[in-house]
């Protein structure tokens, strides 16, 4: 295929020097299978060396490279620039985050509330502690939040919810959905705890289900329907209508728990 | 448990009576020429004659009253959620609660006092 | 090192409507704002209005204030108000309350959403409002009578 001129209209900001950012333009010649990502690598190389973006993997894996591109919060990675346009392409930071420089935000607000909803299981101390035995969980029990699970932090979820545009506090889908995914497992016992954090004022009941940050998940993680789980918890516990269900509990050691008939539990590897 | 989850669960719960109430009010006062429905002294629902002869039913007085009292806690309700999603500063978000809590006590105070001394006027007359 | 200022990158309120390529659930996450701020301010003149009955005052009939043809349009408004947010509510609350999103599931490219699950209610419920409007419609023009 020949090679195309692609305009990509590119969001500036270096707080030392612009009062606010603007738009700069760069043609940049474009191949088949070339991402954002690497549109922004040629120009760096050939046209502007002091553009600045963040990126890492390069792969849709690490969720550093979230941008809003052509008015979609998206990872530059992965999306290819001749999906979008053979000609324009708008490139900027996320939104919803302060700009640290050109086309960088300051992920540390999002990091800082998803360290508030704790997102970790939360079982007594001594059954953490102790390494006699792990915990049963069954295939069922883990997809309740194995979905949840592979959400890479990316923020183009909180570059897309209206409620963040204007509210501060709302904690946003990311952190929601690392709450429900831990209020899902079947080992944790923190729903008290974590039921203060989301019924509070910038919890759950901030999201009204514009449904954008399922719609723009590069992951398929779909925030909205963990927050929407989530409030059904929240209301079923509030009525007393809420199955309460004993975390499960440790297997005692192997040959315990369900197992398939036939089925021995290998031999240890490690001496006792 | 923070108090988000309960005025929430009632919210949600207000919208359903409202549905149920506000549907019915809706059809009565907008549909009357299709559906005639509570509306005996002709088509136009809201004639004066109509509304007295609705408020000389006890069961109109009572569900007025229901409305109004659910209606108002929905829709402030609903108000004060867009207005704390500006970010405004803790001291105008309590004086926007307060606000809106007072208007709706005095409208809910007025309105059913109405209600009340509608029934009384219209059930004299009938 | 002087202290630097960053830019807010917050799209406030604007960010409501929509700040780019957005879906038709935001659309109707708006609809819903306005339409239900509407009827509030219906609802607190309401109030008012109807309580000058006691005074043998109705406004509302033949030669009263709110008789007046851009009165009688601005109430044919709060109906189809009413028939968008009452319908779209019954979406919100089947959605919100987790019964039209669906399980989790094993997300595989192309990636289904609860967005999906919930998109066939929110076509029927439009449908509903529709029909609804048109009813009044039909009343408001005085074609019933």
């Amino acid at each position: 295929m020949a090679e195309l001129k692609v305009n990509f209209h590119v969001t500036r900001y270096n707080p030392e020097k612009d009062p606010k950012p603007y738009i700069q333009t760069y043609s940049v010649a474009v191949n088949d299978g070339m991402t954002v990502l690497d549109g922004l690598h040629w120009i760096k190389e050939n046209l502007d060396p002091t553009l600045v973006w963040r990126y890492s993997c390069r792969m849709g894996i690490c969720g550093s490279c979230g941008m809003l591109i052509n008015g979609t919060p998206t990872l530059a990675c992965n999306t290819q620039i001749l999906h979008l346009s053979q000609t324009d392409i708008t490139v900027g930071p996320l939104p919803n985050f302060e700009i640290i420089r050109d086309l960088v935000p300051d992920l540390l607000s999002m990091f800082e509330k998803h360290a508030a909803v704790h997102p970790n299981i939360i079982r007594p101390e001594a059954e953490l502690t102790d390494r006699t035995g792990e915990f049963y969980q069954s295939p069922e029990e883990l997809e309740a939040y194995l979905q949840f699970t592979y959400c890479i932090k990316c923020g183009c979820c909180m570059g897309a919810c209206p409620t963040l545009a204007t509210d501060v506090r709302y904690l946003g889908p990311m952190p929601l959905t690392a709450l429900q995914r831990y209020n899902a497992d079947s080992r944790d016992e923190g729903f008290k705890v974590r039921a203060q954090v989301a019924s509070a004022d910038g919890g759950a009941f901030r999201c009204h289900y514009a449904g954008e940050c399922s719609r723009v998940c590069p992951k398929g993680v779909d925030p909205g329907k963990a927050i929407q789980l989530l409030k059904r918890k929240l209301v079923l516990d509030y009525l007393h209508l809420a199955n309460r269900k004993k975390p499960c509990p440790k297997l005692e050691g192997p040959g315990h728990g369900k197992l398939l008939p036939n089925m021995t539990a290998p031999p240890r590897t490690i001496p006792e | 448990m923070s108090n988000g989850t309960k005025y929430w669960t009632w919210h949600m719960a207000a919208g359903v009576v409202l549905l149920i109430l506000l549907g019915l009010h809706m059809i009565i006062m907008h549909m009357g020429g299709t559906l005639h429905l509570f509306s005996p002294t002709g088509p136009d629902a809201v004639s004066i004659a109509n509304s007295q002869w609705r408020d000389s039913k006890i069961c109109f007085t009572i569900t007025y009253i229901l409305l109004l009292g659910v209606g108002l806690y929905h829709g402030l309700y609903g108000l004060r959620t867009i207005l704390l999603e500006l970010t405004l500063k803790p001291a105008v978000e309590k004086a926007v609660t307060l606000l809106l809590t007072l208007t709706g006590l005095a409208l809910f105070v007025l309105g059913s006092w109405a209600a009340w001394a509608a029934h009384t006027i219209a059930g004299g007359r009938a | 090192m002087a202290a630097i200022t960053r830019h807010n990158n917050r799209l406030g309120v604007w960010g409501w409507l929509g700040g780019g390529r957005w879906g038709i659930e935001r659309y109707a996450y708006i609809l819903h704002r306005l339409t239900g701020l509407g009827i509030l301010l219906y609802l607190l003149m309401h109030t008012v209005v109807t309580s000058l009955r006691v005074r043998n005052i109705y406004l509302w009939t033949e030669g009263g204030f709110f008789h007046q043809p851009i009165f009688r349009l601005g109430e044919f408004c709060v109906v189809a108000a009413f028939a968008f947010h009452a319908f779209n509510g019954i979406r919100l609350v089947l959605v919100e309350l987790g019964f039209a999103v669906g399980k989790p599931i094993e997300p595989i490219y192309p990636y289904k959403t609860s967005v999906g699950v919930q998109r066939p209610l929110l076509i029927a419920v439009m449908v509903l409002a529709l029909l609804f409007l048109l009813v009044g419609a039909y009343n408001f023009l005085g074609l019933a009578r």
